[in-house]
């Protein structure tokens, strides 16, 4: 039977948990940000701005978060860089390493874009800002954020694979990992738009896309969520026997909930607004709970 | 010049002594485990930061009315893979292979990511919370150096484990495995000539390798064999996404940004 070790548990709790969720929005409000700007109107360039401008603060609390976590904190540089040889250390086939300078680059994408939005938002009134956010429009300004794109792709996604490339019972067993984080962190980026435009009309004329965007993003999770349940096999019991179940629920409620409150408004008119992307968040961050740490348990 | 060393440890050999244990915490400064009574005469229970040898009590209930239960005894150890799990996904180069061919971790390069902990299929690594570091098996890299066998098989007083360039060990262990089958011993195989494109660290055993909790010969894969379905997998996703982007977002009758 592939996939039979005696692996003992790496230790990965909260600091790990927090990150895989605020690197999954931070990747897919850039990547929502860059589709807003793309293929949508211009009413829809304020809930753009707003994505990006949540980008890179969620990002920023990545590497804190990481290195946070080391045994050794003040070496996590070493992921970088090569002590033995003072070059950069890059292993293809190790996603942490990878995952390392994905970060880099993306920093540097949500960074620049940050800066933008402010600019074209005139919520700073300087003028190289200003500058920054016509770029935004241009075609150049189009394919950067396009690179930056894949990138926070790959953000919200690696860490999905990072888990799987191991011998750990769940995580090695399954190639669906960073395919459903990447739903899953889609999913969560566009509730965290919705959440924040509430109350802020400029933004909120875009709801309704964001809002049939997050549904598309909900039922590409639920099918990958059944794709990673089948794909277990024999240990599936390990994901959902014991308490397990209970975050299960949870997950459930944040995807279910607001894909019958998305479809069918009517059905719960009387919920508040905000109590919708709540739930998603909720769910997002129950998902990578249940599987980081039933796989460990 | 320094050539490719192995242990390879008879389990037919080995008395539950624990020596070998004793002498690697004495050589390496290992501290002492705590006193619990763990229900079995095994109580260092596993492999991990402090213990880099732990001698595996295996109990099996037997059909004999006179010995109800048998011992099978295996002295485990770091296996030092030619093609080593640890030192694949460690994105640190922390983890390096020596000049003896065995597996280093590098304690002034760790940064205690834990990922080499995740990926060792035989559950050798353990992550020090005193040092930050993972920490392992070092096959007495500086006794190595210095021409001295390690601690473990110098204290073995069976001889269960055997220490030498790693050729000798294979041929010493097919003789040994020769002869146990000639005294109808047919149970009897070698565990390590083939997992991880052979073990530094391998053994002789009586029963399947999942007794001893060792993974079977097909169950030992390396980690790098979900890279590619897992990226995989997220580029169909990025692709599904897009397109549900491309329908939820689109211009219907709008105006252009």
């Amino acid at each position: 039977m592939p996939g039979e070790h005696f692996v003992v548990a790496p230790g990965w709790a909260w600091y790990i948990l927090l990150y895989f969720f605020f690197a999954g929005i931070s990747g897919g409000a850039f990547v929502i940000g860059t589709m807003l700007r793309l293929w949508g109107s211009a009413a829809d360039a304020a809930a753009s701005r707003l994505a990006f401008i949540i980008s890179f603060p969620l990002l920023l609390l990545c590497p804190i978060l990481l290195t946070l976590d080391l045994g050794q904190p003040f070496r996590f540089w070493h992921m970088l860089v090569d002590v033995g040889t003072g070059v950069p250390a890059f292993k293809a086939y190790s996603p942490i390493s990878v995952g390392s300078w994905g970060l880099l680059i993306f920093g540097l994408f949500s960074f620049v874009m940050f800066l933008a939005a402010v600019g074209e938002g005139g919520y700073l009134r300087w003028r190289v800002l200003a500058g920054a956010g016509r770029v935004m429009g241009s075609a150049l300004g189009k394919a950067f954020m396009v690179i930056g794109a894949i990138v926070g792709f790959f953000i919200a996604s690696y860490t999905g694979v990072l888990l799987a490339v191991s011998n750990q019972p769940v995580w090695s067993d399954t190639w669906t990992l960073g395919a459903l984080f990447l739903a899953s962190g889609l999913s969560g980026a566009a509730a965290t738009i919705l959440l924040l435009s509430h109350g802020r009309r400029d933004a909120a004329v875009t709801d309704g896309k964001l809002m049939l965007a997050d549904r598309y993003f909900i039922i590409l999770e639920l099918v990958l969520i059944a794709l990673f349940l089948i794909t277990l096999g024999g240990v599936v019991s390990k994901v959902l026997g014991g308490g397990w179940i209970l975050l299960w629920l949870v997950v459930l409620i944040g995807t279910l909930v607001p894909l019958v409150a998305e479809w069918r408004p009517a059905l719960l008119r009387q919920l508040p607004p905000v109590v919708v992307p709540v739930l998603v968040l909720v769910g997002v961050l129950a998902l990578r709970a249940v599987i980081i740490f039933s796989a460990q348990a | 010049m320094a050539q490719p060393v192995g242990f390879f440890t008879d389990t037919t050999l080995c008395i539950g002594c624990k020596a070998c244990e004793v002498a690697c915490k004495e050589w390496n400064g290992l501290p002492d485990n705590p006193l619990e009574f763990r229900g079995s005469y095994d109580n260092t229970g596993q492999l991990d930061h402090a213990n880099w040898r732990h001698v595996r009590f295996v109990e099996q209930t037997t059909k004999s009315p006179d010995k109800p239960i048998a011992w099978s005894m295996m002295s485990d150890v770091c296996k030092h893979c030619a093609n080593a799990s640890c030192l694949e996904v460690c994105p640190t180069n922390a983890i390096v292979r020596t000049e003896f061919d065995t597996v280093f971790i590098q304690q002034d390069v760790c940064n205690g990511c834990r990922d080499c902990i995740s990926a060792c299929p035989y559950g050798v690594i353990g992550f020090n919370s005193n040092t930050g570091t993972a920490q392992k098996c070092t096959f007495c890299y500086d006794r190595l150096q210095n021409n001295l066998k390690p601690a473990c098989a110098t204290a073995c007083p069976t001889q269960s484990i055997k220490f030498g360039p790693l050729d000798e060990m294979r041929q010493t262990a097919a003789t040994r495995l020769a002869t146990l089958h000639a005294q109808g011993m047919s149970e009897a195989r070698i565990y390590g000539d083939k997992e991880y494109g052979g073990l530094h660290a391998f053994f002789l055993l009586t029963d399947k390798p999942e007794t001893y909790s060792l993974p079977s010969t097909e169950s030992a894969v390396l980690p790098s064999r979900n890279n590619i379905p897992g990226y995989l997998g997220a580029v169909v996703t990025a692709v599904v996404a897009a397109v549900a982007g491309l329908i939820a977002f689109r211009r219907r009758g709008e105006a252009k940004p």
